[in-house]
């Protein structure tokens, strides 16, 4: 085991069906790890299990055979250990922004007027000040993500699950999520497991990047994102080592993509 | 070249024609509101038309002026009042009955697989058994009192109700029930504080369907045994042929279950802002 890790996993299997249907084998035989404050980043194909590997280290799924580790301790289900972040929106449309971020704090057991500085400091911190009484049926996609983001971070969880969070988003508002992502990421160091099927996002993020198989979903590589830090949008992706490691990840991913549609296996979504 | 002074508004814009039959396409409200009046209006004037110029005979289609003249004195005799509270508080005591019965069960048949199997099947068989058919049984059972009445709406009611109320709760996003484990929450805390409020929307809605429901039932739970009630009434007049009183009484139930229908809608729109579509 390694010591400095915060998650770690060791030979996980996920199997699916089995007695009466068809088994589909979604994680075979997947090791990973992901060291204390470090951003670490699963891409694949579509369907290649990066996501219910995902929901295995939140606990929200069962794992099938393996382990995963969190500070050493085997996961056994879902904790306020592990914040998560959603592609959909999970907002509680009938709480208010300020109330949907303190509702993660309703376990915390601080005192009224620590919850209320806590609630500000994350509602300023993903910049949505002015909109503390706003119900997320007001708001936009990004701003809806940013509240999500706010909540998974206010009640300090050990580390961060997130699951294509920027997935739904359009373009240009997942840029900008990136760039508040990045910045706030690189104030407050926090240990984060970020699932993508978009590659130059997984560069600008990472400190390092595990490429996944097609299904039966394995490690491929693992790519170390040796980009100078903090970085910026565009910046980093002007830089010409950045251009290198897109295409040494992308190719990777090609390669699979290439091996599923050959061996005519159907890739479906996430 | 771009210049620095915004640029004025038009005096004139184009006038939009109005195309009243177009696929999707919104109409001005003015429209709108007078096509469904007008409707109504075009029907009552078919009604005055067919009665006044005696092309049926009053004793299968009395005038509108007859109708409102048997209002007239069952509202001065005070049949009517006596009637509308007899009829209103059977729906009630019914609609609630099986209301308190069916918001806990399909809550739990929405949330867990066991009590979906363990019950569903057993719906399935009696809500497709009509609910008029039970009225022998519930007289033998129950009386002839109130006590049947409402069993009758309940039986009217229930096994739908349920079936609709597991469904609104099914519609929670699971992703929204995943999340809240992460805050460290029991499931029995999901339940009540992120389950039970994310439904309530859905349920109300089942709520004003329902009790739409159970004025329809009226008329069935009054058939027989009773001897106050719009449906008492509708079913005495029968016997007498006297459908001036039968028109009334269909009215007065059409009207009602309207009424019921824009009070929960009102409501919806009080109680939950949240769920309304604001873009």
């Amino acid at each position: 085991m390694i010591a400095s890790a915060k998650l770690q996993a060791q030979h996980v299997w996920k199997i699916f069906g089995g007695q009466r249907e068809a088994e589909v084998v979604a994680v075979q035989d997947l090791s990973l790890h992901v060291g204390v404050n470090e951003f670490v980043s699963l891409v694949g194909p579509s369907g290649c299990g990066k996501s219910t590997f995902l929901m295995m280290a939140a606990g929200l799924e069962s794992i099938s055979a393996g382990d995963i580790w969190i500070d050493g301790k085997p996961i056994t289900g879902p904790g306020a250990d592990r914040g998560m972040v959603f592609q959909s929106y999970t907002l509680f449309p009938w709480l208010s922004v300020e109330e949907n971020i303190r509702f993660a704090l309703k376990k915390s057991n601080l005192p009224r007027r620590e919850q209320d500085a806590l609630v500000r400091e994350h509602i300023q911190l993903v910049g949505l000040g002015g909109f503390e009484r706003a119900y997320p049926n007001q708001l936009s996609g990004g701003m809806r993500q940013r509240v999500a983001i706010a909540r998974a971070l206010v009640y300090k969880p050990e580390m961060l699950l997130m699951d294509e969070p920027f997935g739904a988003l359009d373009a240009q508002t997942r840029l900008q999520m990136q760039e508040l992502l990045l910045a706030v990421w690189q104030a407050h160091r926090t240990t984060v497991l970020f699932v993508t099927h978009d590659v130059e996002e997984a560069l600008l993020l990472s400190d390092r990047i595990y490429v996944m198989t097609a299904r039966p979903g394995r490690i491929k590589a693992e790519v170390v994102v040796d980009l100078a830090r903090p970085r910026t949008l565009l910046d980093t992706e002007s830089d010409p080592h950045f251009a290198a490691l897109r295409r040494q990840v992308l190719t990777l991913i090609r390669e699979e993509a290439q091996r599923a549609a050959a061996s005519g296996e159907f890739i479906g979504a996430t | 070249m771009s210049s620095s002074v915004p640029p004025q508004r038009p005096a004139a814009l184009r006038r939009q024609p109005v195309r009243l039959l177009e696929l999707r396409r919104e109409i001005p409200r003015r429209w709108y509101v007078s096509a469904g009046v007008g409707f109504i209006a075009l029907f009552l004037i078919a009604w005055i038309a067919l009665t006044a110029g005696q092309w049926v005979s009053p004793i299968f289609l009395p005038s509108p002026l007859a109708v409102l003249a048997e209002l007239r004195s069952q509202a001065a005799s005070g049949v009517l009042w006596q009637d509308l509270w007899a009829s209103v508080y059977r729906i009630m005591v019914g609609w609630v009955l099986s209301t308190v019965l069916a918001v806990p069960i399909g809550v739990l048949m929405g949330n867990f697989r066991f009590f979906e199997g363990l019950f569903e099947p057993f719906i399935d068989l009696v809500r497709y058994m009509p609910a008029v058919a039970f009225v022998p049984l519930t007289i033998l059972w129950l009386g002839v009192g109130d006590a049947q009445k409402f069993a009758i709406l309940f039986i009217g009611v229930f096994f739908q109700q349920v079936l609709m109320i597991m469904d609104n709760v099914k519609t929670v996003p699971r992703e929204m029930i995943q999340v809240s484990y992460t805050f460290g929450l029991s499931q029995w805390e999901i339940l009540r504080s992120v389950i039970l409020p994310a439904a309530m929307p859905g349920v109300w809605d089942t709520f004003r369907i329902t009790v739409g429901w159970a004025w329809t039932y009226l008329v069935v739970a009054e058939l027989v045994a009773a001897n106050v009630g719009l449906g008492y009434r509708i079913m005495r007049a029968q016997r007498f042929l006297e459908t001036d009183q039968i028109i009334l009484g269909i009215l007065i139930i059409g009207l009602l279950g309207l009424f019921t229908d824009y009070l929960f809608k009102w409501s919806y729109r009080r109680l939950f802002p949240w769920a309304l579509q604001s873009r």
